[in-house]
C-alpha cells in the first residue's frame, strides 16, 4: 500500500466528459463565490455571524441553504435519469452507460433523503422550535453547531465522489451482497458509508438536542398541551431520530466491518446473511420517512390554522395522531420486502400494521379540512402548498395502503409504481411542506417577505411538474416496468417516460424560479419589509418578537396562559388598546460563538476521506485532530457572554413602539 | 376533435396496459389484479370526496366571501372527531381483512390446487441472466422459460451471486432470489403466448439486460420441446456452469441437454463451481453481450 493508499491520479475522471465538466464547473463556481466573498470583505461577517454561530436561528438558516444547494445537486441527478429513460429504448443505449447511470440513481436517493429533505426539516425545526417555545436557544447550542458541521462534512464527502473516484452503484440503501467487497470493490460504497456515518452522528446529536429542548426548556406556563403542533411533531421526529439513527449507524458499521476487516455479517460466504441487513436497514428506514413527514405535518398545521384565521381543529386529536404515527412507524418495516417469502402470517400482520398508520394520518387530513371550515381562508403561497398537499398526499396515501396489501405488493414491489408512490408522498408531503415553511418563516428570519407572485408560480410549477412526472410512473409500474433500469426494450414505455421528462422540466423551472424569487426579493426588500414582526397575523410565539429576532429572541421570556399563546395576548391587547405593562428587564447571558463545530468537522472530513482511500496515517491524524478539538473545548474557561441590560431595553422598547403603532391601527379597524 | 383525442388517449392507456399486470394470464395474477382494483375503488370512494371537500371548503370560506360565516373560535366537535377517526378506521378494518385473506390465499409458497401434476422448475439468477433447470426433464435453459399452459409451475429459486427478483408481470407474484437461500413460488399461465420476464431488484451494471421470455405452450408441444432439448445442445456440467458464471448481460436464450444432478442444491448452498477454478476459461458459444 502506497503513501496515499488507493488514491492515484486515475481517480480523477479525465476521460469521462460528464463528471469532468461538472467538476470543473462546480469548482469554478465555488472559486467565484469565494472570490466574491473575499472582495466584498464578508469573511469576518460570515465567520462570526454564521460559521461559528451558536444561535439556533443562524444554524437553521445554514441548514436550509445547505438543503437548497443539495436540492439543485439531487435534481441534476433526477433530470439526467429522466432524460436517459426518455431515450434509452430498444437499440439506443441512451447517453449514460450503466456504470454512470447506476451512480446517479444511488446519489440521487442518498442526497435527496439525507442531504436535502433532512437538513431542510432540521433547519426549519432549528429556526422555529425555540421561538415557538418562547425560549432563547436550544438546550445545547454548541452541540447544535457541531451537528450542522458534521452534516456538512457528509455533504462534502458525497459530493467529492464526483471529482475523486466514484460513488456507490448499489442504490441508496446499499444492499449487500451487492455492496460487499466481492461485488463492489471500488471506493463508491465506502464514500456512501463514511459520509452517512459522519452525518448520522450529527443527526443523532440534533435529536438529543431537540428532545431535551422540548422536554426541559419551555417558556413559563408553556405546558405540553399548550405547545404548538409544530413543536409536537418536532418532538415526535426527534424521538424517532434518537431511536432509529443508532440502528442505521450500527447497520452501516457492520457493513464497514465486512468491507474493511473481512467480517462476514452480510457476505455470501462465511455464514453471512444478507436478509439481516435488509431487516436492519428498514428498521431505520421506515421511521426515517416519518422523521421527514412529521415536521411537514406540523408546518401544515401552523399554516392552515394561521391562514384560515382559526385555531387548529381537534388539537388533542392531532397530538394523539402524531404520537400514534411515531410509535406505529417502528412496527411496519417488513412491508418493504413482502416478496422475500416470509410467509402468509408475517406478511399479513405487517401489512395490517402498515395500514393502521393510515388512520391517524387520515384524521390529520380531516382535521385540516375542518380547520378551514368556518374560517377566512387567505390564499397565500404557504396556503397554496397546504391545499396542494392535501389533494396530492391523499392519493399517495391510497397507493401506499395498496402496497401494504401483500398480494398487491407482489405485483408492484420495486416497480415504477413504487417509485411514483414515494415521490407522491415525499414531494407532495415533505417538499411542499418545506417550501411552505420556507415561505412562511422567511420574513421572520430576514425581516422581509418573499415575492408572492413568483412564489405562486413556483408552487404551480412544482404541482404540475409533480403530476406530469409521476403519474406516468404509476402507469409504467402497472405495465410491469421496474425501477433502476438504465435501458429497456419495450417501446410502449417510451411515451410515458417522455411525459415524465416534461414534468421534470416543470420542476426545473420551479427550482430556477426559487433562485430568481430569492434574488428579486432581496433586491426589492425595502418595499417588502416586515416591520411588525407579525406579517401573517400569526398565532404562535415566534410572531411576538421582532423580524429578524435579536440573538436572545425575547427580552423577557413570555408568560403563557393557554393554547395559541401569542394570539390571545394579541387579542387582549387589541381589545384594551394597550400592551402588557413593561416588565423588569435583566441582562441576558448567551452562549459564545465557537469554531469547535467547523474545526471538528474539518478533521472528521479528513479522517473520512482517508478511510475511504485507505490512507491510514491520515485517518489517525484526523482522529487525533478531532479529539484534540474536543479536549480544547472541554477545558474552556468562558462559555457565555452577557448582553447588557441597556441593549435589551433599547431593543424591547423599539419593539413595543412598533407593536403600539400596529395595535392602534388594528384597534381602529375593528 | 376533443372527444377523438380523449378516446385515443384512453385507447392508448388500455393498449399500454396490455402485457402488464392489468392483463394477467393466470389465476395468481388475476386474483392480485382483482384485489388491486377492488381496494383502489374502496379508497377512491373516500379520497375523492375528501379532495372535493378540500377545494370546496377552501373556496367557500375564502376571505372575500361575505356569505360564508366566520367562526373564529370553532375548534372542536366531538361528533366530527368521532366520524373522522371512524372513517379511516373502518376502511382499514375492511382492507385489513382483504390483506389477511389475500396474504393466505396467495401465499407464494402455497401449491396451486389442480388436478394436473405441477411442473418443477429451479430458477437461478446469475450475473446477469436467468438459469432455469427442469429437474424432472433433466434439461436447462438460459433466459427462456418454456411452460405448459394450464399446468401449475412450482418454482424453487436461488441466486448464484447477488439478490434479484424473479418477475413475470402477467403471471403475477414476484419473489426474491437470494444467495444461500431458497424461496418458493407457484404460478400458472392459462393463456398460451409469450410473456416478458425480468428482474425487479437491482443487481449491478448488467441489470437491465436480465430479461427473459416465458413461452406458455400447449402441453403436448411442451413435451415435444423437452424431448428435442434432451437430444441437442451441450451439457450443463461444472465446467459449462463455470463458463456461464462469467458476468454477461443481454444473453441470448440457450438450451442445455443435460444437467449435472444436484446443481441447484449446490448453488443454493454456495458449493457451485466458480469461474476462478477455471483460469483458462473462454466464453461458451452463445454467451456474450
Amino acid at each position: 500500500m502506497s503513501f496515499f493508499g488507493k488514491l492515484t491520479w486515475s481517480a480523477i475522471p479525465f476521460n469521462q466528459p460528464i463528471p469532468l465538466i461538472t467538476s470543473i464547473v462546480v469548482l469554478l463556481a465555488l472559486a467565484a463565490v469565494a472570490a466574491w466573498v473575499t472582495i466584498r470583505g464578508w469573511w469576518p461577517y460570515l465567520w462570526n455571524e454564521y460559521i461559528t454561530s451558536t444561535d439556533h436561528k443562524r444554524i437553521g438558516v445554514m441548514y436550509i441553504v445547505l438543503a437548497l444547494v443539495m436540492l439543485v445537486r439531487g435534481f441534476s441527478d433526477a433530470i439526467m435519469m429522466r432524460a436517459q429513460q426518455a431515450v434509452a429504448v430498444g437499440q439506443s443505449q441512451g447517453y449514460l452507460p450503466p456504470e454512470h447511470y447506476d451512480q446517479i440513481f444511488s446519489a440521487h436517493g442518498t442526497i435527496m433523503i439525507f442531504f436535502m429533505a433532512m437538513p431542510f426539516m432540521i433547519g426549519l425545526m432549528n429556526f422555529v422550535v425555540p421561538l415557538q417555545l418562547g425560549v432563547r436557544d436550544v438546550a445545547f447550542p454548541t452541540m447544535n453547531n457541531v451537528s450542522f458541521w458534521l452534516t456538512a462534512s457528509g455533504v462534502l464527502l458525497v459530493n467529492l465522489s464526483l471529482f475523486i473516484g466514484v460513488f456507490a452503484r448499489t442504490g441508496w440503501l446499499a444492499f449487500p451482497p451487492l455492496s460487499e467487497k466481492a461485488f463492489s470493490p471500488d471506493v463508491g460504497v465506502d464514500y456512501y458509508l463514511v459520509a452517512l456515518q459522519i452525518s448520522g452522528v450529527g443527526t443523532l446529536l440534533t435529536g438529543v438536542n431537540f428532545v431535551t429542548t422540548i422536554l426541559k426548556i419551555r417558556a413559563p406556563g408553556m405546558s405540553y398541551m399548550r405547545m404548538p403542533v409544530f413543536c409536537w411533531t418536532s418532538l415526535a421526529t426527534n424521538l424517532l431520530i434518537i431511536a432509529a439513527f443508532p440502528v442505521l449507524t450500527a447497520t452501516l458499521a457492520l457493513l464497514m466491518l465486512d468491507r474493511y476487516l473481512g467480517f462476514h455479517f452480510f457476505t455470501n460466504d462465511g455464514g453471512g446473511n444478507s436478509m439481516l441487513y435488509m431487516n436492519l436497514i428498514w428498521m431505520w428506514g421506515h421511521p426515517e420517512v416519518y422523521i421527514l413527514i412529521l415536521p411537514a405535518f406540523g408546518i401544515y398545521s401552523e399554516v392552515v390554522s394561521t391562514f384560515s384565521g382559526k385555531p387548529l381543529f381537534g388539537y388533542r386529536s392531532m397530538v394523539f395522531a402524531t404520537l400514534a404515527i411515531c410509535i406505529l412507524s417502528f412496527t411496519v418495516w417488513l412491508h418493504h420486502f413482502f416478496t422475500m417469502g416470509a410467509g402468509a402470517d408475517v406478511n399479513a400482520i405487517f401489512g395490517i400494521a402498515s395500514m393502521l398508520i393510515a388512520i391517524p394520518t387520515g384524521v390529520k387530513i380531516f382535521n385540516w379540512l375542518f380547520t378551514m371550515y368556518g374560517g377566512r381562508v387567505r390564499f397565500t403561497v404557504p396556503m397554496h402548498y397546504a391545499i396542494g398537499f392535501m389533494i396530492t398526499f391523499v392519493f399517495g396515501g391510497l397507493t401506499g395502503v395498496l402496497m401494504a396489501i401483500p398480494p398487491v405488493d407482489f405485483v408492484v414491489h420495486n416497480s415504477l409504481f413504487l417509485v411514483a408512490h414515494f415521490h407522491n408522498v415525499i414531494i407532495g408531503g415533505v417538499v411542499f411542506g418545506a417550501m411552505a415553511g420556507y415561505t412562511y418563516w422567511f420574513p421572520k428570519a430576514f425581516g422581509f417577505t418573499l415575492d408572492e407572485r413568483i412564489g405562486k408560480a413556483i408552487f404551480w410549477c412544482w404541482f404540475i411538474g409533480f403530476y406530469l412526472a409521476f403519474m406516468p410512473l404509476y402507469v409504467l409500474g402497472l405495465m410491469g416496468a421496474t425501477r433502476r433500469m438504465q435501458h429497456y426494450d419495450d417501446p410502449s414505455w417510451q411515451p410515458w417516460n417522455i411525459a415524465a421528462l416534461v414534468g421534470a422540466l416543470f420542476i426545473l423551472v420551479a427550482i430556477v424560479l426559487t433562485v430568481v424569487q430569492l434574488l428579486y426579493s432581496i433586491r426589492t426588500r425595502d418595499k417588502r419589509r416586515d416591520l411588525t414582526g407579525d406579517p401573517w397575523d400569526g398565532r404562535t410565539l415566534e410572531w411576538l418578537t421582532l423580524s429578524p429576532p435579536p440573538h436572545y429572541n425575547f427580552a423577557v421570556l413570555p408568560d403563557v396562559h393557554g393554547e395559541e399563546a401569542y394570539w390571545h395576548r394579541k387579542q387582549e391587547a387589541i381589545e384594551r388598546d394597550k400592551l402588557i405593562p413593561e416588565p423588569d428587564y435583566q441582562p441576558i447571558e448567551m452562549p459564545l460563538n465557537t469554531p469547535v463545530g467547523v474545526i471538528c468537522a474539518f478533521f472528521a472530513s479528513v479522517c473520512g476521506f482517508a478511510v475511504i482511500w485507505y490512507i491510514w496515517w491520515l485517518a489517525i491524524l484526523g482522529l487525533i485532530g478531532a479529539f484534540a478539538v474536543f479536549v480544547w473545548y472541554a477545558w474552556r474557561d468562558e462559555h457565555e457572554h452577557v448582553i447588557p441590560v441597556e441593549e435589551v431595553i433599547a431593543n424591547a422598547r423599539e419593539r413595543r413602539r412598533i407593536r403600539m403603532e400596529n395595535l392602534h391601527q388594528l384597534s381602529q379597524s375593528t | 376533435m376533443r372527444r377523438f383525442m380523449g378516446a385515443a388517449g384512453l385507447g392508448f392507456l388500455v393498449s399500454s396496459c396490455n402485457r402488464g399486470i392489468l392483463d394477467p394470464v393466470g389465476p395468481i395474477g388475476a386474483a392480485e389484479t382483482q384485489i388491486l382494483i377492488n381496494s383502489t375503488a374502496i379508497m377512491l370512494a373516500i379520497i375523492v370526496p375528501t379532495m372535493i371537500a378540500t377545494l370546496a371548503f377552501a373556496w367557500w370560506f375564502r376571505r372575500g366571501n361575505t356569505r360564508a360565516t366566520y367562526r373564529p373560535d370553532w375548534e372542536y366537535s366531538g361528533a366530527i372527531e368521532m366520524v373522522v377517526w371512524a372513517i379511516p378506521a373502518l376502511t382499514v378494518i375492511l382492507l385489513g381483512g382483504i390483506a389477511w385473506i389475500g396474504s393466505h390465499d396467495l401465499e407464494p409458497s402455497k401449491p396451486l390446487a389442480s388436478r394436473v401434476q405441477p411442473l418443477n422448475v429451479e430458477v437461478v439468477s446469475m450475473d446477469w441472466k436467468w438459469l432455469f433447470i427442469y429437474p424432472d426433464q433433466g434439461i436447462a435453459t438460459v433466459n427462456q422459460l418454456v411452460v405448459p399452459a394450464g399446468t401449475p409451475v412450482s418454482f424453487r429459486l436461488t441466486s448464484a451471486t447477488v439478490w434479484n427478483v424473479f418477475f413475470v408481470p402477467q403471471m403475477g407474484t414476484m419473489i426474491y432470489t437470494m444467495p444461500g437461500m431458497t424461496t418458493r413460488l407457484n404460478l400458472r399461465a392459462d393463456r398460451q403466448g409469450v410473456y416478458e420476464g425480468r428482474s425487479a431488484h437491482f443487481s449491478g451494471d448488467g441489470f437491465p439486460g436480465m430479461q427473459f421470455k416465458v413461452h406458455a405452450v400447449p402441453p403436448q408441444q411442451f413435451a415435444a420441446w423437452a424431448q428435442s432439448a434432451r437430444g441437442s445442445g451441450q451439457m450443463l456440467d461444472g465446467r459449462a456452469y463455470a463458463l456461464l458464471s462469467e458476468p454477461t448481460s443481454y444473453v441470448k436464450p440457450m438450451t442445455f441437454s443435460n444437467v449435472a444432478p444436484g446443481l441447484f442444491q449446490a448453488i443454493a448452498t454456495g458449493h457451485a463451481p466458480s469461474p476462478r477454478q477455471l483460469p483458462q476459461a473462454r466464453p461458451a458459444p452463445g454467451v456474450g453481450a
